[in-house]
């Protein structure tokens, strides 16, 4: 493998800019499909037309019944084009860039964001990915994908593959953050691993850099952001402090501010710290800084009484996330909701639970994917379903 | 039941072609314009604002402004009033409309205008909000506009019937050589096969000649009865016939084909002539493939002969087949809506004898046809007129 060449210093900086953002709120349900790494369309409940672009009404019957739907993303791609002069000015940095028209066996025609290799007459499968803009975009990828399509010009705007990135993993001293510096490894990425107060014991992770980190001390988060705060490209924040117990319970706040530190005023330090110089750098050289990573409790969704004041913290986490989804676009912010995961804290709980690898692979699966959230595990995905089916039932089956 | 047939345009005339020389920027509204063309018609026609009781306007960039503001803004009070924003099919639209209205006297004369202004960020920033489907399904896909999309259609076309960048270049080559004696066409300098062959490419296979220059200017006429025109003592063009329809072939993937082929034959029943009769031709060129679509879709050759069509022809106004006579927007300019204006314009000038470049010789009858509205991935709308002069 040969790494991509260093950028020349004397280059002048590509400007993060975004490509168009506006859309309907209808369209956003690409968005949404495109979020969760889905593929999805409105189907008309009357007739059964697949519609596209997004409608209001179903132009062949005129019911207004259009429900998202998972519809069989393949087609034909009938013409294309390389688009030489745009009139936007993130298109302009990357000219040409191709587009084509695909006729869908489901039936509509979709304008496509279009890969190199693929032609006119080819088969295509489309997929719904999100654009810098963090808005859903129709790509239509060959349907035998080559091993490279992750490099391709117009997917790496799409995704967040680690290769040749430089990563920073929070926490070295849990589990999940020694795995996911190994994920990050062994998909070719360049390892920061956090660890607070070096000069405890800790282990090491093999062809990990340790650098001394502590989100919990203003001072040590600085002194992080000045040596690195320039030369990352994704950041994983795989802090947790899980600690079970109910409100009433625990008769005091201690714990809680704790809880708190960790999820919630850590995260932010180091959002405020080395965001700005993240999101700077977002469109700088081959393989700019694209991804900020949460690793969150699914019950951040609603709330685990008898772990109520993590679930609390986890609350104010995701919630922070979704601030700083806006506040850091054009960088990715993903979110990987996990259950319990398989370490000393969830001793007393039954499985199944979450190995903190199979965690980390999830997490490098997700930024090549180019995904905002995904739930990770058996109970996360069953959590999240539910949610999504009715939060209101969900808050209560969980109270009992 | 049988369909009934369409009444005719007995005694419907149009007259006093008129247009505000183009400019490719200007620091002025589009009211100015609009308001300039509607002036320079009304003197052409010897009348008094006062006299018109019937506007009718397209624009793109009037901002909040309609027609009915227009009204205040201009010191006219008509008794009919339309707006019309279909682009480049407005000006057949308003043509069929008005010619209605004076028919049945709801108006005796209506001032058809269409003027745009242009800054140098407008374009782009109509493009970023023309319609609904095209900011959520065709602007993020790399903001190329109408290039990217007629790009497709060209590509789609040239795979389906082998048209080679040749045969759109006779079309952009001949309109050139037209406008070299049109006054007031942007393009002055003529251009060569090589050079459009050679042009830089814009959106494969669109290149810099197969795209109009975005220009502020406008263009108008009247619409009126035979007998004022004759009062008027100005020279005018009978209206023959008219076709007009939107959203056809819905059904097909890429758009091969537009309106026109629905309703062809109507247009040729109605004015009596077949297209051999016709002396000259004015389409919608934004893009050389629509006009062989016209070509073709209007019955001047088969479905897929566009390419032999403009082999075996010469298209320019001295030619065999005379063809956007002024040199249409591929050369004079497309001033917004006002493009869809300047064919039928043009056609009017040619009957009546006022033509401002070169002429076609003994020409009775004209046609004139619009398309437009690139609201996701193909013009909706389609229209023609044919034009006639006795003699
Ligand atoms: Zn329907």
């Amino acid at each position: 493998m040969i790494p991509p060449k260093r950028k020349n210093p004397l280059l002048r900086t590509r400007a993060a800019l975004q490509p168009p953002a506006a859309r309907s709120r209808t369209a956003l349900g690409i968005t949404a499909a495109a979020a969760r790494g889905g593929f999805a369309l409105q189907v008309c409940a009357a007739c059964q037309a697949v519609q596209y672009p997004p409608r209001e009404i179903c132009g062949t019957c005129l019911h207004d019944g259009l429900a998202w739907r998972a519809v069989p993303p393949e087609g034909t791609l009938i013409a294309a084009t390389t688009i030489r002069v745009t009139a936007d000015p993130y298109f302009r940095e990357r000219t040409p860039w191709r587009t084509g028209m695909v006729a869908m066996d489901a039936g509509p025609a979709v304008i496509a964001h279009l890969p190199a290799g693929v032609a006119q007459g080819d088969r295509v499968r489309l997929a719904q990915k999100l654009d810098r803009a963090g808005q859903g975009a129709m790509v239509a990828l060959p349907l035998a994908q080559p091993g490279d399509l992750l490099d391709d010009p117009m997917m790496r705007e799409m995704t967040c593959d680690p290769k040749d990135r430089r990563v920073l993993v929070t926490d070295g001293r849990h589990a999940v953050g020694q795995d996911v510096a190994r994920a990050m490894l062994a998909a070719g990425a360049r390892v920061w691993l956090g660890v607070a107060e070096t000069w405890r014991p800790f282990a090491a992770v093999e062809g990990a850099e340790t650098i001394e980190l502590d989100l919990t001390d203003a001072d040590s988060v600085h002194r992080c952001a000045a040596s690195h705060g320039g030369r990352l490209e994704i950041v994983v924040n795989t802090g947790l402090h899980t600690r079970p117990g109910g409100i009433l319970e625990r008769g005091d706040l201690t714990t809680a501010r704790v809880e708190m530190e960790a999820a919630y005023f850590g995260p932010m330090r180091l959002a405020q710290a080395i965001g700005p110089a993240l999101r700077a750098r977002a469109a700088d050289g081959t393989h700019p800084a694209c991804a900020w990573v949460n690793v969150l409790s699914v019950y951040a969704l609603a709330n685990l009484p008898s772990w109520g004041a993590y679930s609390a913290s986890q609350s104010a986490a995701l919630s922070l996330s979704q601030a700083l989804r806006a506040d850091l676009r054009p960088i990715r912010v993903v979110n990987a909701l996990i259950g319990p995961l398989d370490d000393e804290w969830h001793q007393a709980v039954p499985p199944p639970k979450l190995a903190p690898a199979a965690l980390a692979s999830a997490i490098v699966k997700a930024l090549r994917d180019g995904v905002e959230e995904v739930a990770v595990g058996d109970v996360a995905q069953d959590i999240l379903a539910r949610f999504r089916d009715d939060p209101k039932i969900l808050e209560r089956e969980l109270a009992s | 039941m049988t369909k009934p047939t369409r009444r005719g345009y007995d005694g419907i005339v149009v007259a006093a072609p008129t247009t505000i020389p183009y400019e490719r920027y200007s620091i002025h509204g589009a009211q100015r314009w609009i308001g300039q063309a509607l002036a320079a018609a009304l003197k052409r026609a010897g009348l008094r604002p006062a006299d018109l009781d019937g506007f009718c306007c397209s624009s793109f960039s009037l901002g909040l402004d309609t027609a009915i503001g227009l009204t205040q803004h201009f010191g006219i009070s008509p008794r009919w009033l339309d707006h019309i924003p279909m682009g480049g099919a407005s000006a057949i639209v308003a043509l069929r409309r008005a010619a209605r209205a004076v028919q049945a006297g709801d108006a005796d004369i209506v001032a058809c205008v269409a003027g745009d202004t242009n800054h140098p960020d407008s374009f782009r920033q109509q493009l970023t909000g023309f319609s609904r489907f095209s900011t959520d399904a065709v602007y993020p896909y790399g903001a190329g506009g109408p290039n990217m999309s007629f790009a497709l259609l060209t590509d789609a076309y040239m795979r389906t019937y082998g048209a080679t960048r040749e045969d759109f270049g006779r079309i952009c080559v001949s309109q050139r050589t037209n406008a070299l004696s049109t006054p007031h066409a942007l393009m002055k300098r003529p251009l060569t096969m090589a050079q459009y062959l050679a042009a830089r490419p814009i959106a494969d296979p669109v290149a810099l000649f197969d795209c109009v220059m975005p220009c502020a200017g406008a263009e108008a006429f009247l619409v009126m009865r035979d007998d004022t025109a004759r009062a008027l003592n100005l020279p005018s063009a009978r209206l023959l016939s008219t076709i007009e329809r939107h959203n056809a072939f819905a059904a097909d993937p890429i758009q091969l084909r537009g309106g026109w082929a629905v309703d062809r034959d109507e247009l040729y029943g109605m004015a009596g002539v077949a297209p051999a009769d016709i002396d000259l031709l004015e389409t919608y060129d934004d893009y050389p493939v629509i006009v062989m679509m016209q070509f073709e879709d209007l019955g001047f050759c088969a479905k897929g002969e566009g390419p032999a069509f403009v082999r075996a022809h010469d298209l320019t106004a001295r030619g065999d087949f005379p063809h956007n006579t002024s040199g249409g927007q591929l050369s004079v300019g497309q001033a917004g809506a006002a493009g869809g204006h300047l064919g039928l314009v043009e056609a009017i000038r040619q009957l009546t004898g006022e033509t401002l470049g070169a002429k076609v010789a003994d020409a009775k009858v004209a046609m004139a046809s619009g398309f437009g509205m690139i609201n996701y991935d193909r013009g909706l709308c389609s229209g023609a007129a044919i034009l006639g002069v006795d003699g």
